[in-house]
């Protein structure tokens, strides 16, 4: 402890050159907190999803209906807790680039399996009461200004109403919330208000979320719905909720390969600019370190001042920039709805934490050696 | 006046023929840029070949009939006695007395990715025999067209590299539907190569969709007939169908994937800049520092600062050049036709492409190194400039 002036000393020996390598560093950790959460916001969410959540879709793909009355064969079979499903409205709210996920669900159900979705009791009841309610994620009612209260207009795109025209109204009587990462940009409605007032598709639903009791019985049971459903005119394939949402992110193509790949040409750099700085800096003391060998410090000590201060740089410049992408997170999703969780996920702080130790020592290694391995003698003459 | 320019071009002469004993700190600065660079450069090639392979899809003489309010294929449903009226619209382009009216069913399989071996939304085109002449920028390359009538499927380009057991003769169950894939086609690296086309009728059945389509796709007698024929169907009372350019369709579809990619890449780049920006700063101090003796000299010898901080610039925009030409090869070879496959939002289905890594990009990553290297000397040469020469001299 006793040496921290002496290493902050020789740090602002060249104010200016110091500086510099703090800002490189400051921006590669910058660079790495907003990458991993790109990735992670790709991965949509999978660490959230279920394990004990089975999703079953149409054999064919996904766009294919199911009928609403497996539901009944589902909530028999022992070893389900509870089943519901969902349908894709794929509605246009006011301009065709707004996204935003609409979904059919049958509120008690879905509300009962999806435990991380938080809805004010009252505004649960409320919507238990009105058939054209709807509820929005907190996130997609801050975009667009909704209140509770509101009355939306959705356009079809599928769905026509069967009362001519082309437009679905919901009242918004919610507004659900949940931790960071859970996606508050959707937005759910009643099922039995789109069957009973669309044109045609009646009894037809998009997939079944099924809830079982024994989550290490999940590929047994996937298993069982779909050998139930075979030779039927709609059979199924069943995957756990995390795979389903694994396979659906691995659709839109390898993210996180192209952002490690970006990572690591940063952090190669950015080594090379510390290093640079670090060697030139025992360069320059050749005879400062000359001087402290004679005054008794031990080879050991030399090579430890110096790692201190190539660690303490990457420590400072990359803890700051780790910090400043944790900021730009918190404000938000920058896309306007198309990356919903767009989170820094805790482990990434910690392998981000994990790297800076590693440039700051592969950094400061060689010319800390260097350092040690100084002859006082050889050293005192170059000077 | 001549000998200003002289001084300019042998003192920024001298230090570029130097930097060979700057090597170490020149190189940092050199990767540093290329790097940026390559970044820049590849993930700006994504979204130019994701927006090429969408372009391309569109032609000016070929008009999309969806239901009215569909926003997408996918999404719409056309009755097939309604398929019939569209037939008749005026602007149709004929030939031996067919209207060119192509009627579409889509659909998605669920195959497995080739780079994963996970399920991927494969899109499915039922297709009718005049279909090859509304497509005609299609081509089969391999095999044969399918006979209309049969579970036989041709599959496009992209689509049979990206997607396991897609090759001409092997069987493809989806369902309990089992197809046979007789043909691969190309269309120019567009979408339409990402799609397997089947007979529209065993679509039909295999899908329950009786006699319904999804969309039609008609070729215009000139581009020019567009809104004659889209006024005829919009205002026909027996019809509710929107009618859309097919460029236009295509651009709209890739206007939002194209846009993040970009606005991603660029943020990146920018950032990365920043960096490499100060990299250049460490290099060029250290270019000056090493080199203060040498300067002071020169400026004794009577000099003027000016071609002294020129020539910092000078050997700053050299290793820039150097290394902005260096990540724009490299991001070349490694990156350009890279075949790759993602998901389009609006219909949930892949689409194949591949990284297009165009002159113009190459063009404006070396201007981007150019400008980081101008930025990173402009500091540094202002130090060397101020250098006080008596001190300066005395030093080391």
């Amino acid at each position: 402890m006793k040496y921290l002036p002496l290493i902050w000393k020789s740090l602002w020996r060249r104010k200016v050159r110091t500086t510099f390598t703090l800002l490189s560093i400051f921006i590669a950790f910058l660079l790495f907190g907003l990458l991993m959460t790109i990735r992670a916001a790709f991965s949509l969410g999978v660490d959230l999803a279920g394990l004990d959540r089975l999703v079953l879709i149409h054999k064919i793909s996904l766009v294919m209906p199911l009928p609403e009355s497996y539901k009944g064969r589902l909530q028999t079979m022992p070893g389900v807790e509870i089943a519901t499903h969902n349908s894709w409205f794929g509605g246009v709210y006011q301009d065709p680039k707004n996204f935003i996920a609409q979904i059919a669900v049958e509120p008690t159900e879905f509300m009962e399996i999806y435990k991380e979705y938080k809805l004010p009791a009252p505004q649960m009841k409320a919507w238990l009461e009105d058939r054209q309610g709807a509820i929005a994620g907190k996130d997609i009612a801050e975009r667009f200004g909704w209140k509770v209260g509101d009355r939306i207009p959705i356009q079809a795109t599928i769905w026509q109403p069967k009362g001519g025209g082309t437009t679905w109204e919901f009242n918004l009587v919610g507004i659900y919330d949940g931790e960071a990462g859970v996606d508050k940009t959707q937005f759910f409605f009643r099922y039995d208000y789109l069957n009973e007032n669309r044109a045609q598709g009646e009894g037809l639903v998009g997939w079944y979320i099924v809830k079982i009791k024994d989550a290490s019985q999940s590929l047994k049971m996937a298993q069982t719905f779909d050998e139930m459903f075979a030779n039927s005119q709609a059979e199924t394939k069943t995957t756990t909720e995390k795979g389903f949402v694994e396979g659906f992110a691995k659709q839109i193509g390898d993210i996180g390969s192209i952002m490690i790949a970006i990572l690591v040409a940063v952090l190669f750099t950015i080594l090379l600019v510390v290093g640079n700085t670090m060697a030139q800096a025992v360069r320059e003391r050749t005879s400062e370190l000359a001087v402290l060998k004679t005054l008794g410090f031990t080879d050991m000590a030399v090579l430890a001042l110096v790692l201190a201060e190539s660690l303490f740089v990457a420590l400072v410049g990359g803890g700051l920039g780790l910090f400043m992408a944790w900021l730009i997170v918190q404000g938000g999703d920058p896309t306007g709805g198309f990356l919903p969780a767009f989170t820094l996920p805790n482990r990434d702080i910690v392998t981000g934490v994990a790297l800076m130790i590693l440039v700051g020592v592969v950094a400061g290694i060689l010319p800390a050696a260097g350092a040690m391995r100084l002859k006082i003698t050889d050293a005192l003459r170059k000077a | 006046m001549l000998s200003f320019f002289t001084q300019i071009f042998s003192v920024a002469w001298l230090s570029v023929r130097t930097i060979r004993q700057r090597i170490g700190s020149s190189a940092v600065a050199v990767v540093g840029i290329a790097g940026v660079v390559i970044v820049f450069v590849a993930v700006l090639s994504i979204a130019e070949g994701f927006q090429a392979a969408m372009k391309n899809a569109g032609q000016p003489d070929r008009a999309l009939i969806m239901r009215g309010g569909a926003s997408d294929e996918m999404s719409s449903g056309l009755a097939g006695d309604a398929v019939e009226v569209m037939k008749q619209a005026p602007g149709i382009r004929r030939e031996n007395n067919q209207p060119l009216a192509s009627s579409e069913l889509y659909v998605i399989v669920d195959l497995p990715k080739r780079s994963t071996m996970t399920s991927a939304n494969v899109p499915l085109r039922g297709i009718v025999p005049i279909t090859p002449q509304v497509r005609y920028d299609t081509r089969i390359m391999a095999g044969r067209m399918l006979t209309f009538g049969t579970n036989e499927i041709v599959a496009g380009r992209g689509a049979a590299s990206q997607f396991a057991g897609l090759s001409v003769g092997s069987q493809v169950k989806t369902g309990q539907v089992t197809w046979t894939v007789v043909g691969i086609f190309e269309a120019g690296g567009s979408v339409a190569e990402t799609e397997l086309w089947a007979d529209a009728r065993v679509v039909q059945g295999a899908f329950r969709r009786n006699n319904s389509f999804q969309s039609v796709l008609v070729r215009l007698e000139s581009p020019e007939q567009f809104t004659k024929t889209k006024n005829w169907l919009t205002t026909n009372p027996q019809l509710n169908v929107s009618v859309v350019d097919e460029a236009v369709y295509y651009s709209d579809h890739s206007a939002n994937m194209t846009t993040l990619i970009r606005r991603v890449g660029v943020g990146i780049a920018v950032l990365m800049a920043v960096g490499a920006v100060f990299g250049a700063i460490l290099t060029m101090y250290t270019a000056v520092s090493t080199r203060t003796r040498e300067i002071a000299t020169l400026r004794a010898l009577g000099f003027n600062t000016t071609s002294v901080v020129i020539s910092v610039l000078v050997e700053s925009i050299v290793l820039g050049a150097i290394g902005g030409l260096a990540g724009g090869a490299l991001a070349y070879v490694a990156f350009n036709g890279y075949q790759t496959s993602t998901m389009n939002f609006q219909t949930f289905s892949q689409v194949a492409f591949a990284f297009a890594v165009t002159p113009w990009l190459l063009a404006q990553g070396l201007a981007y190194a150019l400008i980081m290297a101008f930025f990173g000397a402009l500091l540094p040469a202002v130090k060397a400039a101020r250098l006080p020469i008596a001190s300066a001299l005395r030093e080391l």
